[in-house]
């Protein structure tokens, strides 16, 4: 029984039907599934196997948002539940994300925030045109493991070493790996300002970010899309 | 008769035309506060940074905008044309990185390549316009935006489509230009520059971009409206629904110029792409995004107003087949859609890198496009029979004085780069290699353009007390001798 609920759960991800995933979610939690075994069996592997999908283009960005959204649903009606019991969903990393100052695009960044969240990161995202004071400021609060800067034009990419400025002069640069992404931003770049390394698009950056976490405090970057 | 092509019926322009009309009343269009009292004294309503614009006021800012205008060279003689169906083209501009001519491996951009684009942009008649075409990694970024201004009025006689990276470098810009041509009544009057300026997808003009439009709007210099709706992710995915959103950025920011100064040039332009699902890239020579470019023209044209796109562009990382197709594609393309200025030449990559053998071997696709649009005509009293007249069956045409007065006319003769058969190079060598040659032939040509030495002192002094400011002391590329790498490194 539990099994064909974690496959509907999983399949719910991959359809990217939020409604279908948060009415799983509710039928689970009613028949005494464990929150925690809902997630790790059931939606994860969802998200995984939407990863590999991807990855071998069979499915595509709007997809991905679907499934992003239809993981977000599922977990809005386990978390709760996990609160009430006293358990948390373990996080695999915190991450703060903005677009760099100047530069008012939403569009990468935010695919970069919505496949980490449902890939298990909590993440904050300040929006667009942050000071670099304001990464700082926000990674300090938030004992941030990675920041994100993102900039479309190559007018507003230099503003991303700012950023990076700021972490030093607030001495956290040690403890936060900064990762930069946008159309303009290459490998080269992110070496060349400090950033810690380069990912060339949202999907392999949460790869990216999951391997940084595991090898903390080892570092990587992330590309996003234009 | 001359070739057109055209994507959209009257009927879809009006749809695209009212819909953009009815966006900019409903959601209305985001702005920045440097420009609140100008729309809403105007008569638009401005509710929490957002402007409403009403269809009365948008067409009232339609009507006053130029149908036509000029760029000017040095020497003040008119060398571009907006508006009509005036066709030129310019490199690809504020690009970061080159592709290395040996290694044929991109790595970041130096005043010494900007200049050795310039020269060879100088010397190619294909394009009419030279750009601000690479962001110099050997000069600071605080002054990287203007620098490459001085570098372009520098080494060339060309006019010039650039844009200003802020507010304040917008100033130092015009006043390089200024004092490149004389004066600033002279500048408005005869403006060598045209300042591209973008709006951000969705219909959004940030302070930056405002306060830049009204700028250029009272300096009298020519703004470019370069609206980037990105088809399915900051734009509607259907191509109709990204030229609507286009109209609508295009409209405002031109509302926006035409309230700062009634009458001042400024032009329907843009860079839209479609986004690939895939990757989340925006692929330039994408046939979709060569629409998007084409339809948006239209619909700018159906206006009466002068207009821009981004086209020439492959998306390959190196000079190759690809890169080639689609850049041949879209400068015939454009040609075709007559549209004023077509940038993008000599760019790779998404526009992440610039390739100076590209764009030699560019100019040669522009050139056949420049060739189609001149048509066939009827160029002889009768077409074919009065030559027939002259040399019977026996068809001996080589010999006529028809042949001899008009096969210049008639047949383009490409450069070296296309195998025509044509000179003693190594038969082995692939297009690359015959580049590579010829751009080792424009450079031997390039003569130095000098300017009178009382604007060559006035223009030096400026850039090093501007750069002074910042703790910079050299200029870099402001020498004389011909360019090279040594010469200017």
């Amino acid at each position: 029984m539990s099994q064909q609920a974690f496959q509907d759960m999983r399949q719910s991800i991959v359809d990217g039907a939020p409604e279908t995933a948060a009415r799983l979610a509710r039928e689970a939690l009613d028949t005494g599934i464990l929150p925690l075994d809902a997630i790790n069996n059931g939606y994860v592997p969802g998200m995984h196997s939407v990863g590999e999908q991807f990855a071998h283009h069979n499915m595509f960005l709007p997809d991905m948002m679907a499934s992003a959204e239809a993981m977000r649903a599922a977990l809005e009606v386990i978390e709760p539940e996990l609160k009430r019991l006293g358990t948390t969903r373990p996080v695999a990393g915190t991450v703060v994300l903005g677009t760099t100052r100047g530069d008012i695009h939403e569009i990468g960044k935010a695919l970069v925030g919505t496949l980490l969240s449902a890939n298990g990161f909590r993440v904050f995202d300040l929006g667009v045109d942050v000071a670099g004071e304001t990464f700082a400021a926000k990674a300090r609060e938030l004992h941030a493991d990675i920041v994100g800067v993102s900039a479309l034009l190559t007018t507003t990419m230099r503003n991303q070493k700012t950023v990076i400025e700021a972490l030093e002069r607030d001495g956290l640069r040690s403890q936060v790996k900064v990762i930069v992404g946008g159309a303009p931003v290459t490998r080269a770049w992110a070496a060349e300002i400090g950033a810690d390394g380069y990912a060339k698009d949202a999907v392999s950056a949460v790869a990216l970010a999951r391997s940084l976490m595991e090898r903390k405090p080892t570092c990587v970057a992330t590309g996003d899309a234009r | 008769m001359r070739p057109k092509l055209h994507l959209l019926d009257d009927r879809l322009i009006q749809r695209i035309l009212t819909e953009a009309f009815q966006l900019l009343e409903t959601p209305g269009v985001r702005v920045a506060p440097c420009v609140f009292d100008l729309l809403a004294s105007a008569g638009a309503r401005v509710d929490n940074g957002v402007a409403h614009i009403p269809e009365w006021l948008a067409r009232k800012a339609l009507g006053t905008a130029p149908r036509e205008f000029h760029l000017y060279n040095r020497a003040g003689d008119p060398a571009v044309c907006y508006g009509g169906d005036h066709v030129h083209y310019d490199p690809g501009s504020s690009c970061l990185n080159i592709l290395d001519a040996e290694t044929q491996s991109p790595r970041p951009a130096q005043s010494a390549d900007l200049i050795r684009l310039v020269q060879l942009t100088e010397q190619l008649p294909q394009f009419a316009a030279q750009s601000t075409a690479m962001v110099c990694h050997d000069v600071p970024t605080e002054i990287g935006d203007w620098y490459r201004l001085l570098l372009v009025l520098w080494h060339s006689k060309k006019p010039v489509v650039t844009g200003a990276f802020s507010a304040s470098s917008l100033q130092t810009m015009l006043d390089l230009l200024s004092i490149e041509a004389g004066a600033p009544d002279a500048l408005r009057q005869r403006p060598r520059a045209i300042f591209d300026v973008c709006p951000s997808p969705p219909l959004n003009w940030s302070d930056f971009a405002c306060h830049n439009m009204v700028d250029l709007a009272r300096a009298g210099v020519p703004a470019e409206i370069v609206s980037m709706p990105l088809a399915g992710a900051t734009a509607p995915v259907t191509l109709a629904g990204s030229v609507v959103q286009h109209a609508a950025e295009c409209i405002s920011g031109i509302t926006i110029h035409q309230l700062a100064a009634s009458g001042s040039p400024v032009v329907w332009g843009g860079a839209p792409a479609i986004f690939d699902m895939r990757t989340g890239n925006t692929p330039m020579g994408a046939i979709e995004t060569v629409m998007l470019d084409l339809a948006c023209s239209q619909v700018g044209k159906s206006l009466g107003l002068p207009t821009h796109a981004y086209l020439v562009a492959g998306d390959s990382k190196v000079v190759d087949a690809q890169s080639q197709s689609e850049s041949g594609i879209s400068a015939v393309l454009g040609a075709l859609a007559g549209i004023n200025m077509i940038s993008g030449a000599g760019m790779l990559d998404f526009l992440a890198c610039h390739s100076i053998e590209k764009l030699v071997i560019d100019a040669e696709a522009i050139a056949s496009a420049q060739r189609l649009i001149g048509g066939i005509e009827p160029l002889t009293e009768t077409l074919a029979t009065g030559m027939f007249a002259q040399v019977g069956l026996q068809g001996d045409f080589l010999k006529l004085k028809e042949t001899r007065a008009l096969f210049r006319r008639e047949q383009h003769f490409p450069s070296s780069i296309i195998d025509r058969g044509v000179g003693t190079g190594n038969r082995n060598d692939d297009i690359l290699a015959r580049a590579r040659s010829r751009v080792n032939e424009l450079l031997a040509g390039y003569a130095p353009p000098r300017l009178a030495p009382d604007r060559e002192v006035s223009l030096r002094e400026f850039a090093a007390r501007e750069a002074q400011k910042i703790g910079f002391s050299s200029l870099p590329g402001l020498c004389r001798e011909p360019a090279s790498l040594h010469a200017v490194l």
